[in-house]
């Protein structure tokens, strides 16, 4: 069933206050949305206060917009504003047991001293550890259960998710960007970043390829409340390669075990969260200050408001 | 020169009688090792004839003197290799067995042709894998050991460095197996390390034994290095009418070669830089010089990639260059070798270089690699664990921490936990055959005369040239194990080295690097590449060199004096105990301990013991530092005689020295002092560096004049007899004294002396119209004004009336009272020379302290 697109505005503001002056200051942004299939841009623009001394925009390795900014003279705040309007076709798979079985995907991508077909040696870009994603044994036993031999690799993908959803609990001070896939496992808690990473490694110890995805996520108000600007955050998801499911991968998003479609706004997908991180910077100078990051997503067409999902929607 | 044939050559098995004395009758053979000195029937291979009967004709007194020489070249020149293991991070003496390592012309010219090529062939591949991957999408190499390593870095995907080369310079380690032939054991493709010690190794040993340098035809080394710079120079990407400046970055003092970091800087005459020496401003790196920011063309690198880049690379790395893999995405810089380049290091790939490397350069593969597993494929796991006995096991990415594991070694379940390891990530390892290293002669030392037969490997070494091509060093650093069954060979394991000499059948190039010709262009006259950073160090080498004077000079009046008074408390002892309390040279006496008291103990701790408060070991430890950190601006002279000094105060700690060795100790001390401040006055260019130097001298000396002066001044007991004469010898002012007065010192002409007269360089005037004639000369080269504060101090005292201390004309009472008013100006010069210090460090230097830090937002 064909539906119209879903647009949205998003801001995603990011507040630098400093406390004393930084001198010299590096920053690589991953905040301008990469096109796809499903997601067209209308309009994109990414504002900085001061004005960088320098900018250079360019594409990362894995196909991300990225820009690199420097300030040479010193100031004692920094703002970046990246605005966008996007819209989002509908894309769910048609049906998650058409998938090849995970065995048949593995061994496809393991290698066979011959020429590997594109699309694999493509996916193979995530199939290995990275620098958030160890694979270790330890998280290939905690999917097992999920993954049967000849089951449909998006049906084991599919309970996977909904097994760290039930088992793992939503809890921003529980973990930091830096916290060891291992330790999540562990703890049972985390954020998005936490469940995504976890859900990758999962899937990487099996032989699978998966990915990191950056982006929004449209939260609803509780009903009958005005939605909340700058309640939201950036949010994160798992692609899973299923090769010959439309464009070959799939989204899958642990922190509300659900199907991401026009729900999700797609910013950058790279191996981890370092890859893409939104943010990332050098500075010399400036007092310890954390960022303060605002993010409001406005769906811009009231009647094509999609329904309701989980109401633990409102991550970060 | 004569070569006899190998048959000619033979020498007798060493069951003959009358060769008993031949250095051959206990020399072991090995039949499971190829020897690289005997043939196989035991006869002297050709090309080591010669070397080996000079050998054997030199008496053992002969070689005594030279195992002296070349530990003594060694200690002198501060050859040294920093253990990690070594719980205090110490250096550890570089480890250089006499006996070269000696290969034959034609042998050389296979190994150096194969050298080249795999040379070749790695940079085609870093090309290729950056780039188009084709080496992938044709199933030529498996992903596992390109995406699944660390060490393959994303960022640099799609960058071509300038001259599309990546593999500026290439190491490779040789074994050689049972039948005679060369393997490739390893390669080097990170910042590969050892071409300096390889050079040193050469400096050393061609002295051991000149007569058969020369003789045998030795190849130089200097064409190997001057090609390296030539290619270095031709790949930097200058704008029009720029010189190329090159700088080689160091991860500093604390990595494990640093000794060769800063030996090759200053050999191939580029200034050694840490990160923090760098900036990147847009597209372009800078070095921070004292003068501004200096562009940089080409960055030898010696520290690994990952650690590069903070914006992009590792973050927490406060080591690297924050934007400098934006200056090599725009081609601004040329970075040796570019970055991602340790991805080739992996063993794993060995296995897959015979077909890659008819695929890339069209050619066969010249020289083998060591047989090579790697357990991602199903047929190498399953033969790794049928030959398991047979195989060393080792990581498929060098990241991951492991030492190799020798199949035959495991046993039981520990062999069973290494199976199931690799079955769980068979990708993550690589089994290799085990192979019989060769072994060659060394010379022991715990025997009269004899040889020992040591397992050897090669280092060898290429290094991009001006045409694009490897130019190979004719030579490298051969290593040898320490036992006789060895079969890791690691520099980290107490290993030893080698010089190798290959000889050659055509003219030895007499080329020098130490005195390259230059056109006028080249000229270089002041130290315009100065870094803040060096010029920091050379301040504080200057007031930490002073301070250890000052200190020695304190300790040698105190030991005089109490030998003199033979234990008597007099006036002279108790002044010079109170004033050496007073400047912090001796701790400070407990509460209701008589002033003065100072214990023999005391004296030997203040001058012996580093970790005494104010000690002179302490002092001397401080200009070790600060030396350290400038270490290649430093000639080997200046840095024997520092070596000289702590060896001798850490070896007299041990041993709890009289009162007379303290003394000699003392002498000594000073002599050496003095020599460090005739090497900075008369061997070091007139640079801002030698400015800072000495200015840091000045301040010093201006400190501790005015200190002690301000101590002696107020000091009730100064006034005994005996003190004056103590205070010129302290202030090095007694021969002066003495000439121009031929009577007992007196206040008066004392003060005069090392106060007011402008020509005592031993006076407070002296030094602080010294440094006014500096800070003149830094507003005129920089701009900069300091406060004035040191000006207007100098000029209250020299307004102060000196006739008020005339006794002639005054009482007792009023001569006091002066003395204490002049107390109080030289006070306020100390001051103000302290807070001079401290404008001097806001204005030039780097501040060490002030990192930057890395900032994430989701």
């Amino acid at each position: 069933m064909e539906r119209a697109p879903v647009r949205y505005h998003v801001l995603h503001e990011t507040i630098y206050d400093y406390g004393s002056p930084v001198s010299l200051s590096q920053q690589q942004l991953h905040l301008s949305p990469r096109i796809l299939a499903w997601q067209q841009i209308e309009e994109e623009r990414v504002d900085i206060e001061p004005v960088p001394t320098w900018r250079r925009d360019g594409f990362d390795a894995f196909g991300n917009p990225v820009s690199w900014v420097a300030f040479h003279a010193p100031h004692e705040s920094l703002t970046i504003r990246s605005a966008m309007t996007v819209a989002v076709t509908p894309h769910l798979p048609t049906d998650l047991d058409a998938s090849p079985p995970w065995n048949e995907v593995r061994d496809r991508l393991a290698y066979r001293a011959t020429p590997p077909l594109p699309e694999d040696l493509d996916a193979t870009r995530f199939l290995f550890e990275s620098p958030h994603v160890r694979v270790k044994h330890e998280l290939a036993d905690y999917a097992a259960d999920c993954f049967p031999a000849g089951v449909p690799v998006l049906v084991g993908a599919r309970a996977l998710m909904a097994k760290i959803f039930r088992e793992f609990k939503f809890d921003p001070e529980a973990t930091t960007v830096s916290t060891p896939v291992m330790e999540v496992l562990e703890k049972k808690r985390g954020v998005c970043q936490d469940f995504a990473h976890l859900m990758i490694a999962c899937l990487r110890a099996q032989g699978l390829a998966a990915r990191y995805v950056s982006g929004y996520l449209l939260t609803h108000p509780p009903p009958g409340k005005p939605r909340l600007v700058g309640a939201d955050a950036s949010h994160a998801w798992v692609s899973v390669y299923a090769p010959g499911c439309g464009e070959g991968w799939v989204d899958f998003d642990p922190t509300n075990d659900l199907l991401p479609d026009t729900q999700h706004i797609t910013v950058a997908f790279g191996r981890d969260f370092g890859d893409i991180s939104p943010l990332r910077g050098i500075i010399l100078g400036g007092g310890g200050h954390e960022p303060e990051v605002a993010v409001t997503v406005t769906p811009l067409d009231a009647e094509a408001l999609p329904a309701t999902i989980a109401a633990k929607a409102s991550v970060a | 020169m004569m070569r006899s044939t190998a048959a000619q050559a033979g020498i007798r098995p060493a069951d003959s009688p009358q060769m008993a004395r031949t250095l051959l009758a206990i020399y072991p053979q090995s039949s499971r090792r190829y020897d690289e000195m005997l043939g196989a029937g035991g006869e002297v291979r050709a090309h080591w004839k010669e070397f080996f009967e000079h050998l054997d004709r030199a008496s053992p007194e002969e070689m005594h003197e030279r195992l002296a020489f070349v530990d003594r070249r060694i200690q002198e020149n501060g050859v040294t290799y920093n253990v990690y293991a070594d719980a205090k991070g110490a250096d550890r003496p570089w480890a250089l067995d006499p006996l070269p390592l000696i290969i034959a012309p034609d042998e050389w010219a296979e190994i150096s042709a194969a050298v080249a090529q795999r040379a070749t062939l790695m940079n085609a591949m870093l090309a290729d894998l950056y780039g188009e991957q084709r080496l992938l999408a044709e199933g030529l190499l498996p992903p596992a050991l390109v995406y699944g390593q660390h060490g393959f870095l994303w960022p640099c995907r799609g960058t071509r460095p300038p001259g599309g080369v990546w593999l500026h310079h290439y190491a490779v380690d040789l074994a050689r197996s049972p039948d005679g032939r060369w393997w490739a054991i390893a390669d080097r493709t990170q910042a590969p390390s050892g071409a300096g010690y390889a050079l040193e190794n050469r400096l050393v040993v061609s002295r051991v034994f000149p007569e058969m340098f020369h003789d045998l035809r030795v190849q130089h080394l200097a064409d190997f290095f001057h090609d390296q710079q030539d290619g270095l120079a031709a790949l930097a990407p200058v704008d029009p009418g720029e010189q190329p400046h090159i700088v080689l970055l160091t991860p500093g003092p604390y990595n494990e070669t640093y000794f060769e970091h800063a030996y090759l800087a200053r050999y191939l005459g580029y200034p050694l830089v840490e990160g923090q020496d760098l900036t990147v401003r847009g597209d372009t790196v800078y070095l921070k010089t004292l003068q501004g920011l200096k562009r940089v063309h080409v960055i030898l690198r010696r520290q690994d990639d990952d650690y590069c880049d903070p914006l992009e690379l590792r973050g927490e790395s406060a080591l690297g260059v924050p934007g400098l893999l934006n200056a090599a995405r725009a081609g601004r810089v040329a970075i040796a070798n570019a970055l991602g380049s340790g991805l080739l290091t992996s063993g794993a790939l060995m296995g897959f270089l015979p077909a890659v490397c008819e695929r890339l350069l069209g050619v066969p593969l010249a020289m083998p690699s060591v047989a090579t597993w790697w357990c991602g494929e199903k047929p190498a796991l399953d033969y790794v664990r049928e030959h398991f006995d047979e195989l060393v096991i080792k990581p498929a990415y060098p990241t991951q921490r492991m030492d190799p594991v020798f199949g035959n070694e495991l046993k039981g379940e520990a062999r069973n936990e290494m199976l199931r390891r690799i079955e769980a990530r068979p990708h993550a390892y690589v089994a290799q055959e085990m192979v019989n290293l060769s072994q060659g002669p060394t010379w022991s030392r715990a025997h009269e005369r004899r040889l020992l037969a040591r397992p050897v490997g090669l280092r060898a070494y290429a290094a991009v040239n001006a045409e694009g091509g490897y130019s190979v060093m004719p030579g490298g650093l051969a290593r040898v194990a320490t036992g006789a069954n060895a079969r890791i060979i690691s520099m980290q394991r107490g290993g030893a080295s080698k010089d190798t000499w290959v000889l050659t059948d055509g003219p030895v190039s007499e080329f020098t690097l130490l005195k390259p010709s230059l056109g006028v262009r080249d000229l270089v006259r002041s130290g315009a590449n100065l870094t803040s950073r060096v010029v920091e160090n050379l301040f504080w080498l200057g007031r930490y060199s002073e301070r250890f004077d000052d200190s020695a000079r304190m300790l040698r009046v105190l030991v005089a004096r109490l030998v003199e008074a033979g234990g008597q408390r007099t006036p002279a002892v108790r002044s010079a105990l109170a004033l050496a309390e007073h400047l912090g040279v001796l701790p400070s006496p407990e509460e209701d301990g008589e002033v003065g008291e100072g214990s023999e103990h005391s004296l030997l701790e203040a001058i012996y013991d580093p970790d005494q408060p104010g000690s002179l070991a302490g002092a001397i430890r401080s200009v070790m530092w600060s030396a350290t950190h400038v270490r290649e601006r430093l000639s080997l002279d200046h840095w024997h005689s520092l070596n000289r000094l702590q060896r001798e105060q850490q070896a007299a700690l041990k041993r709890h020295p009289s009162m007379t060795e303290a003394s000699a100790f003392l002498d000594r001390v000073l002599g050496v002092s003095s020599s460090l401040t005739g090497f900075a006055m008369d061997n070091m260019t007139r640079d801002d560096g030698w400015r800072f130097l000495v200015v840091g001298r000045r301040i010093e000396r201006l400190c501790f004049l005015a200190q002690a002066l301000v101590g002696f001044l107020r000091m009730e007991s100064a006034r005994g007899p005996g003190s004056l004469e103590w205070l010129l010898e302290l202030t090095d002012s007694i021969i002066t004294y003495r000439s121009r007065y031929s009577r007992a010192p007196e206040l008066l002409p004392v003060v005069d002396l090392l106060v007011f007269d402008g020509n005592n360089p031993h006076g407070v005037v002296f030094q602080a119209a010294v440094l006014g004639r500096y800070l003149e000369r830094m507003r005129r080269e920089f701009g900069d004004t300091d406060s004035g504060e040191l000006a207007a101090a100098l000029e209250a005292l020299l307004a102060w009336d000196l006739g008020s201390l005339d006794s002639l004309h005054f009482s007792e009472n009023r001569v006091c009272a002066a003395s204490l008013e002049l107390a109080g100006l030289l006070e306020g010069l100390d001051e103000a020379a302290g807070h001079l210090s401290d404008w001097l460090g806001m204005r030039y230097f780097t501040h060490v302290s002030d990192v930057s830090r890395q900032t994430i937002a989701l």
